[in-house]
């Protein structure tokens, strides 16, 4: 029944009305980031359309799965043993050096790093929005996930986390426009800004000058200067250094050592400086603990 | 009448899940807006029941859902739909083959309008390549044109 009584406001006004909603939304959300709190129960609403939007390429992998023959099994055992074997060899050495740096830290009365807290994720969805680099992962706050939390994956680091689900969260790759990562050259320490490009395979370096030393090749590792992400973790390797003196700076273009299109098991790490508050309350009172100790004695 | 409705809603969940499903990176750009080409059908042929106010919610779910600012998609959405549910009589009478360049059309007006909203948030760049969904929406409409009223006949939605 199409009456003039049942139709309600004109389209006009129904517009104006949208437009005007729409307008104090971006405002709110960008300018004043009103929508924080909101935002994890919009997420965890619409997390079962995204569990739907999963289902064929979870259907796809798992099937392919079932039909691998033996011998690719065989051979991938094979290739996962050889790795294994590689990887302890590494570890035995690893284990002395750690406990060698341990020591040396000690002497030095730097403060050792202690090992933290890590977790396995999986990508769930790849964001369809090319004006930005994010993907959402299968761990949320129920997992214990907070903002800003450091992601890596088997290569180097991915991003961080920039919105919390109860079920999942969606994280910023280095790679987006609005990122930028401390990282130093492992040749010789240099610190710099690496800022994403917009395109997954590369990374601009800020305000590098021309008398830098920096060759294509470097290796750049996070730097942990920004307290998000913890030192050491590689990042990307120089791809193309060119140094226009009409420039003011030299343009450095980095790609990152991450798969970041083919992103599939990521590493949550805990235990960076920009942790949630509850933890970093036990940290401080252990060595608040400790004083006590040492005026008791 | 509550049956009705439900396949209007439906059709717009479908429509958000195939926005999102996880495609590989050479055939993603060519993704078509879903969406709109969903929400286009209904307020061309209900605009009394389906025009702004559910282009609105949409556009926010959408937002929700691919992770950009609240409000982007629903300005874009809102505006278009807007276009069609104002000019619906006229547009019901083109064959499917108009209707098509009219999606096209609006699709790059959508994306535009998007592209526009977040280029004064952030500085991000245009390239030519996010125009693509504009020919695979226009490739799209007469089949979804078809299926949909198909399935509006089936369920006598009026």
């Amino acid at each position: 029944m199409d009456t003039i009584f049942t139709r309600g406001p004109s389209l006009n006004i129904r517009l104006t009305l949208a437009l005007v909603l729409s307008v104090t939304l971006i405002f709110v959300d960008h300018k004043m980031d009103g929508f924080k709190s909101t935002r994890v129960y919009l997420n965890s609403l619409m997390s079962p359309l995204q569990y739907i939007a999963n289902l064929p390429g979870l259907m796809l992998s798992e099937s392919a799965q079932r039909l691998t023959s033996q011998e690719q099994l065989l051979a991938e055992n094979q290739k996962l043993n050889n790795q294994l074997l590689l990887m302890s060899e590494k570890l035995q050495q690893f284990e002395v050096i750690a406990k060698e740096n341990a020591q040396l830290r000690e002497l030095l009365q730097a403060p050792v790093r202690l090992a933290s807290k890590k977790m396995v994720a999986e990508l769930m969805a790849v964001d369809k929005n090319p004006y930005s680099q994010q993907v959402v992962i299968n761990k949320g706050a129920i997992d214990g996930v907070y903002l800003s939390q450091p992601v890596i994956d088997d290569n180097g680091v991915v991003g961080q986390v920039m919105e919390v689900g109860s079920t999942n969260s969606r994280v910023l790759l280095i790679a987006d426009v609005t990122h930028a990562i401390p990282v130093r050259s492992l040749r010789n320490d240099i610190r710099f800004i690496a800022t994403g490009s917009g395109a997954l395979n590369e990374l601009y370096l800020e305000h590098v000058p021309h008398s830098v030393d920096i060759q294509e090749g470097d290796t750049l590792i996070s730097s942990g200067l920004g307290k998000v992400f913890p030192e050491g973790y590689p990042v990307a390797t120089v791809k193309q250094v060119v140094r226009d003196e009409s420039r003011p700076f030299a343009r450095v273009i980095a790609t990152p050592l991450a798969n970041l299109d083919r992103l599939r098991h990521l590493l949550l790490l805990w235990g960076a400086e920009g942790e949630p508050e509850l933890d970093t309350d036990e940290k401080a009172s252990k060595p608040a603990d400790n004083e006590e100790e040492s005026s008791d004695a | 009448m509550r049956k009705r409705n439900l396949v209007i809603w439906i059709s717009l969940l479908v429509a958000l899940v195939l926005q999102i499903v996880p495609l590989p990176t050479q055939v993603d750009v060519y993704r078509p807006d879903w969406v709109l080409v969903v929400l286009a059908y209904w307020s061309m042929a209900l605009p009394h029941r389906v025009n702004v106010g559910v282009a609105f919610l949409t556009g926010v779910a959408m937002d929700v859902l691919v992770g950009t600012t609240l409000g982007i998609h629903s300005f874009g959405l809102s505006i278009c739909v807007y276009i069609l549910a104002a000019n619906y009589q006229r547009l019901r009478n083109y064959s499917v083959w108009q209707q098509a360049i009219i999606i096209g059309l609006l699709s790059a007006l959508y994306h535009l309008l998007t592209f526009w909203v977040q280029h004064l948030l952030t500085d991000i760049y245009f390239r030519v390549d996010y125009l693509w969904p504009v020919v695979t929406s226009m490739v799209l409409w007469p089949w979804v044109f078809w299926l949909l009223r198909r399935t509006r006949r089936q369920f006598s939605i009026s």
